[in-house]
């Protein structure tokens, strides 16, 4: 199953070009960039490892695929989004998106769980979560 | 690098280069370009010709930097025809003593190969040991990494580099990020023009204990001294710039000034003009304010000789 995060989900996978261009975009409008990864798909996984520290004062978008392609030279088989944060009124993300997923993405399942007077919680759980971190996706 | 893309391999062979500009046909055997019109084209005479209006003297380095021009706008041409044209090696080495325009050399040079489409964005970043070399182990390298990626897509300008290499202790954390600038200046190339300056004698002897770095260095320019017509004219220049003008008692005192100040110790050139400059101004202003009388504009831009036999320069006489 696709995950679908961040901007871009929808459409296909960018390219190395596409990414340049949308990070030179981020870049010319004064916002920092960094690369964040992890191997844990659950849509509430928000807090993702960080790729290095945050990119500041950059103004080519050459550095930031540099970083890229490093983490995905480390981390072959994981997500990996990049984050451009808006440091100005905003003070929030103002544009995050996949530049890297595994190549099989084994979904998610419900889990039902009885409680007390007939209810029932509803749970999402990732396939892959019933390995250990790290071996996610091998 | 596409190998990374998520999509695979690119689907299609004639997809436009990253970052390049967009392709061109290839031009067929027997055509020919306009040499006048392509030049015209690439505005690059706009930034020679500043770089002539804006600097005096300097005639080698100019000479130089022309002859850059010139082989990037050839090169390019070349590749319309599908020559090869394989990047040139750019990174440079800027020697002379202080005050002599090494800085805004560079920072001309980025504006000229960002027209000519060799550096994306043509940007400067000065700077110093401090700014690549760490202070404690593992420290350094993400420093002159972090440094590195600034300046992508334009000038890195590694000011007194010799600082880098401290001879007398080899545990300095120096050598590492010389190593780190010998990787990135071979590994990206395409992105990054890296310019070390210093005085001469010791960016040659840094370069003799460094030879990987001499010889990733395609040009050494020398930047020679200024004569004292060459200072006199920095100096009217300056002053138009300012908004002041020298009376006409006041030029030979202010040749004598140079005279002396150039035979004094700790002489920087064009800096040194411009710090006489401004003490002239500073006594200009006091001398003004001193008399108290009505002035006009003949008295607020005149720079009379006693603003410059002030000095302590004349001192000694």
């Amino acid at each position: 199953m696709r995950i679908t995060q961040g901007t871009f989900s929808y459409l296909p996978d960018l390219t190395d070009d596409e990414i340049t261009a949308q990070v030179a975009y981020a870049l010319g409008n004064g916002w920092p960039c960094s690369v964040e990864f992890t191997d844990d798909p659950h849509p509430r996984n928000v807090y993702w490892e960080m790729w290095g520290l945050p990119m500041f004062d950059l103004v080519d978008p050459a550095g930031v695929l540099q970083e890229i392609n490093d983490c995905r030279r480390a981390y072959p088989a994981h997500y990996i989004r990049l984050n451009a944060y808006d440091a100005g009124v905003h003070q929030t993300m103002a544009l995050s998106f996949l530049v890297q997923r595994p190549a099989e993405e084994p979904g998610f399942r419900l889990d039902r769980e009885e409680h007390g007077d007939r209810r029932i919680r509803y749970r999402l759980h990732p396939y892959v979560l019933d390995r250990p971190a790290g071996q996610r996706y091998t | 690098m596409t190998s990374f893309d998520m999509r695979g391999p690119a689907p299609s062979p004639d997809e436009p280069e990253p970052d390049g500009p967009p392709a061109v046909e290839t031009l067929p055997e027997g055509a020919t370009v306009d040499l006048i019109q392509e030049r015209a084209d690439s505005h690059i005479d706009e930034v020679l010709d500043q770089l002539d209006t804006d600097l005096v003297g300097l005639a080698t380095v100019k000479t130089r930097i022309r002859e850059i021009a010139a082989l990037l706008l050839i090169d390019r041409l070349r590749a319309r025809f599908g020559l090869s044209a394989s990047r040139p090696n750019l990174h440079m080495c800027f020697t002379g003593s202080p005050g002599t325009g090494k800085t805004t050399v560079a920072m001309r040079l980025a504006e000229l190969l960002h027209r000519l489409g060799y550096l994306r964005r043509g940007h400067l970043v000065a700077v110093t040991r401090d700014d690549l070399v760490g202070q404690y182990v593992g420290h350094t390298a993400p420093k002159t990494k972090e440094v590195v990626k600034r300046a992508m897509g334009g000038v890195l300008f590694i000011d007194e580099a010799y600082y880098l290499y401290r001879t007398e202790n080899e545990r300095d954390y120096g050598q590492e990020s010389i190593e780190i600038l010998l990787q990135m200046m071979e590994n990206d190339r395409d992105d990054i023009v890296v310019v070390l300056a210093g005085y001469r004698d010791r960016m040659d002897s840094f370069f003799a204990s460094n030879p990987g770095m001499s010889s990733r260095i395609a040009h050494h320019i020398d930047f020679p001294d200024y004569s004292e017509e060459e200072l006199a004219a920095i100096g009217d220049m300056m002053l138009r710039d300012a908004g002041y003008r020298l009376g006409a008692e006041t030029v030979p005192v202010f040749r004598e000034y140079l005279r002396r100040r150039q035979e004094q110790p700790r002489f920087a050139n064009a800096r040194s003009v411009r710090n006489a400059l401004e003490r002239a101004r500073l006594r200009h202003a006091g001398r003004l304010l001193a008399a108290g009388d009505r002035v006009g504009i003949e008295e607020l831009t005149t720079l009379q000789p006693e603003d410059f036999l002030g000095s302590r320069v004349f001192d000694s006489a």
